[in-house]
């Protein structure tokens, strides 16, 4: 309990220096000006989300191989932060869309693969409700959550391979890109803070589905008597 | 300061959402906590 309330104040403390960060430290950009602020909070988000579901790909293959519980609660817990952080993305986005293209949405190929993501993993959450037996619905979503993994690196490599209406990636986007070494500070800052945010997350959701399988387990015990 | 809405919903909301995703932790965890105890109690002394 102590290590989770340590991580969760770091966590916290990351996420809030990341914030002023984000306002004071950074400089303003030219074209955009105050509205390019988001990208510190945007892109943080986006690249934990995707993390968190090559986490959860990592544990769904452990799943299949050593048919270990943890693996399970370690998979749809990661799974569900993802969903969470993919779901500020793509509330966050139209929020800058709208000032900056007039329009808060578009079918480009890095906003229909993010939605295609977060749609595969809503079914991954879903498929679970679906299925009574524990380890049968562990498999199962297992075997689902290695497929929707394919989606992660469509979306990353969306704004390499077409050019549409979202931005040129700045940061590993190869030669011309990049950002303002301040920037690039902050947002490698903002980077680590909604990590540790998405770890602690996914700790205490890890810590949830384990009380869960408690509960299954005393369940049976009870319907046997 | 053009645009200053916009950073503070995005900011707002995002901090909202991850908030939320909290709050239905801490709730589910509590609920299955209960639920421990009730069947803990249910159960004959021993086990």
């Amino acid at each position: 309990m102590g290590k989770r309330v340590i991580l969760g104040a770091v966590a916290i403390l990351l996420v809030i220096a990341a914030a002023y960060a984000s306002f004071y430290v950074a400089p303003e950009e030219r074209t955009m000006g105050v509205l390019q602020r988001i990208f510190y909070f945007h892109v943080a988000s986006a690249w934990a989300g995707m993390d968190a579901f090559l986490l959860c790909f990592i544990a769904n293959l452990l799943y299949v191989w050593k048919r270990g519980q943890k693996y399970d609660w370690l998979g749809v817990s990661s799974a569900e932060v993802g969903l969470v952080l993919t779901t500020v993305v793509l509330i966050t986005g139209p929020i800058w869309a709208k000032p900056a293209w007039g329009i808060y949405w578009t079918w480009d190929a890095r906003l229909t693969s993010t939605f295609v993501l977060w749609l595969l993993y809503v079914s991954y959450l879903l498929l679970r409700t679906l299925i009574e037996e524990p380890e049968r619905r562990a498999l199962l979503s297992a075997l689902f959550g290695i497929f929707a993994f394919i989606d992660v690196p469509l979306v990353f490599f969306s704004i390499r391979w077409w050019r549409t209406q979202h931005p040129a990636p700045v940061i590993m986007g190869g030669p011309g890109s990049g950002l303002d070494p301040t920037m690039n500070k902050v947002f490698l800052f903002s980077v680590l803070a909604m990590h540790v945010l998405a770890a602690f997350l996914i700790v205490e959701r890890y810590m949830l589905e384990k009380m869960r399988s408690e509960v299954d387990i005393l369940r049976r015990e009870a319907e046997a008597q | 300061m053009k645009n200053l809405n916009s950073v503070f919903a995005a900011y707002l909301i995002g901090w909202g959402v991850f908030f939320l995703f909290y709050i239905s932790i801490a709730k589910r965890t509590n609920d299955l906590r209960a639920e421990v105890e009730r069947l803990k109690n249910s159960l004959p002394r021993g086990k």
